[in-house]
């Protein structure tokens, strides 16, 4: 049959075709006519996930914090209790608390503005393979284990370490050497630094800062650039008064990893820096070798706590009004 | 006199693509001048350099008599409306229009009151606390619109600026975009792909295409007399005639153009005219269009609506005058 003759010409086909039958058939009808059900059944499994298993242990864990440990018999007492909050406000986990959020601080800062430009770029100028090279080239680090990255750190700054050995061939060992004297950040090599932990932060946290900040350059039309140009804004104005606002959400969404993973990692700070200790290992510690259980929920409180007022305050400086 | 904008033999090159094409150009101050053409033509480009977004490959450019070639945007006193309007979507309706001058470090103050004055003359006052978001599509237009003008532009350029609105207010602005040129005597230049907002809004229109200019005119010379077979096919729906027709009505062995409502249908067959007969009408309001085939030419006729007609396959006489019929410069 000639499929684009006239209607008439084709005889009278059914105007409805039948339902293809079985369960699958009645199904698909099912899902159609009530598309909420359909939702329902998808966002169950993971909601209960969710709700259950992640949260439902993390309240677990925080309903800990509130016990306190028998320093003698080294058992839990599982009775209510502001204690391990008192235990925790000592000097010495003070200090491991504001070590901890400076590093983190410092971290994010610098990985913020590393990533702009990398991220503007990709998202102004990169086109087709070079885009492509980019994704790679930032997620590269990602596929590789995460020990191995430290560890090559270590390596790289160590003070027989090619980073040394580059510095003295430029004539710049004593700059190094300077820079180790200094109080806080320096120490006999930069892998034994709070140097060489900044460093290797920065590197691991990277790509978690371009991508968010990528993707929302990405949504800013490239004629609002124009336009600003075109009323009068200086490169650097329109920056301050279009971009920077308009990629904001994606540096907070950048910083919220980059911050929140420095302030709960307890890995690097072990492997290259001074032995001081930050919330990680602390929480490490206290949960192993020292059996406080307590205490070491405690300390998870301050990180979650540290992010919601630093949340709050984004959402207070409008860092969510243009998404 | 110094032209507002002149181009001398500009041209634009996108690696091989000639997007503008040696372009010699010359718009006079204050006039409200028109870049017609279809997309890829070359039109936007042109508006683009006058902005500053593009830089010429070769040529040169000037605009008051002053050097444009390597001058940034932000220091030229020309803006621009963008076609879809790229509005600021974190700041609100007053912070948009008052950019311009904030950036020039003009007083919050006085900044603000130019604002609110821009906005009065596109007539959307006290609109300044809402965000470009909660407008609709001719808010927006008229939000750009003020966001420019409050800058004292010595050129205004203007990208498609009808294009996303619906009839209504696509008339309504045409009739106010000219009124307020009038009034600001602003040298205006608009690009658009609609001829009939070129010819009606325009003191004169260039017709762009693959990157050249066909032809330069007012909006009459432009429809009446077009230089080439691409001018009268863009502009209208003329009627576009080829040499040997054309020879045998005038003598000359040229291409013509014959507009619909030069040619008069009658439904005799005795008398001296082109022998057509009708395929089919199409019902316009206050017109009709024909369409007719002249032994293997096809045709196009518009009559006022109420007459009576041939019915569609009948044979019909055209006749038109010899005066109406247009020979353009393109030869055989």
């Amino acid at each position: 049959m000639n499929r684009l003759a006239p209607v008439a010409a084709q005889g009278h086909a059914p105007v409805m075709a039948p339902s293809s039958g079985g369960l699958r058939g009645a199904l698909s009808d099912l899902f159609w006519r009530r598309p909420r059900f359909l939702l329902v059944l998808m966002l169950a499994p993971p909601l209960l996930w969710l709700g259950i298993v992640y949260i439902g242990s993390l309240f677990a864990l925080l309903l800990q914090s509130f016990f306190s440990i028998d320093e003698f018999s080294g058992l839990i007492n599982r009775q209510f209790t502001l204690k391990t909050y008192g235990d925790l406000l000592q000097a010495a986990n003070v200090d491991i608390i504001v070590r901890t959020v400076v590093m983190a601080a410092l971290v994010t800062l610098a990985s913020a503005i590393i990533a702009f430009p990398i991220a503007y770029y990709a998202a102004r100028y990169a086109r087709g393979r070079w885009k492509a090279l980019f994704y790679l080239a930032v997620m590269l680090p990602l596929w590789s284990s995460y020990l191995v990255k430290v560890y090559a750190w270590k390596l790289i700054l160590a003070k027989e370490g090619i980073l040394t050995w580059l510095l003295g061939k430029l004539h710049l060992g004593w700059l190094l050497d300077a820079w180790l004297a200094l109080p806080y950040v320096g120490g006999s090599s930069l892998s034994v630094s709070a140097t060489g932990t900044f460093i290797a932060f920065v590197y691991v946290w990277l790509p978690f800062m371009i991508l968010p900040i990528q993707a929302a350059l990405e949504r800013v039309p490239a004629n609002l650039v124009e336009a600003s140009s075109d009323l009068g804004a200086s490169p650097g104005q329109t920056f301050r008064n279009i971009l920077l606002p308009l990629a904001l959400p994606g540096v907070v969404a950048g910083s919220i990893f980059t911050f929140s993973l420095t302030l709960g990692d307890y890995i690097i700070p072990q492997i290259i820096g001074t032995s001081r200790l930050f919330i990680g290992m602390a929480v490490y510690a206290q949960q192993g070798t020292a059996g406080n259980i307590p205490l070491a929920a405690a300390f998870t409180v301050v990180p979650i706590v540290i992010m919601g007022f630093y949340l709050w305050g984004a959402k207070r400086l409008g860092a969510f009004d243009a998404l | 006199m110094t032209s507002a904008v002149s181009f001398t033999r500009v041209s634009r090159y996108f690696g091989a693509v000639r997007a503008v094409d040696a372009v010699d150009l010359d718009i006079a101050p204050g006039e409200f001048f028109a870049m017609l053409g279809p997309s890829g033509s070359g039109k936007t480009t042109c508006l683009r350099l006058i902005a500053g977004f593009e830089q010429p490959s070769s040529g040169s450019i000037s605009i008051f008599g002053e050097r444009a070639e390597g001058v940034p945007p932000y220091r030229r006193n020309v803006n621009t409306v963008f076609q879809d309007y790229a509005l600021f979507p974190h700041l609100n309706v007053l912070d948009n229009v008052a950019y311009g001058l904030m950036v020039k470090g003009v007083g919050r103050a006085e900044r603000y009151r130019a604002a609110e004055e821009a906005l009065a003359l596109v007539r959307l006052p006290g609109y300044g606390t809402r965000r470009p978001g909660e407008l609709s599509g001719g808010q927006r237009q008229r939000v750009a619109l003020a966001r420019a003008l409050v800058n004292r532009p010595r050129v205004l350029l203007l990208d498609e600026p009808l294009g996303a609105l619906d009839l209504k207010l696509r008339e309504e602005m045409q009739e106010e975009l000219k009124a307020l040129q009038k009034a600001l005597a602003i040298t205006f230049v608009f690009v658009t792909h609609d001829q009939g907002e070129a010819l009606s809004m325009a003191d004169r229109v260039a017709v762009f295409n693959e990157g050249r200019i066909m032809q330069v005119g007012t909006p009459q010379e432009i429809y009446q007399r077009p230089a080439t077979r691409f001018v009268a096919d863009f502009v209208g729906s003329s009627n576009i005639l080829p040499p040997d027709f054309v020879y045998r009505w005038s003598g000359q062995k040229r291409w013509g153009s014959l507009r619909p409502e030069a040619i008069r249908v009658n439904r005799s067959v005795n008398q001296e005219g082109v022998r057509a007969r009708l395929v089919s009408t199409n019902y316009l309001g206050a017109m009709i269009r024909l369409a007719l085939d002249a032994d293997g030419l096809r045709l196009h006729a518009t009559v006022p609506a109420g007459v009576v007609l041939p019915a569609e396959g009948e044979l019909v006489t055209l006749t038109f005058n010899r005066e109406n019929l247009h020979l353009m410069e393109e030869g055989a």
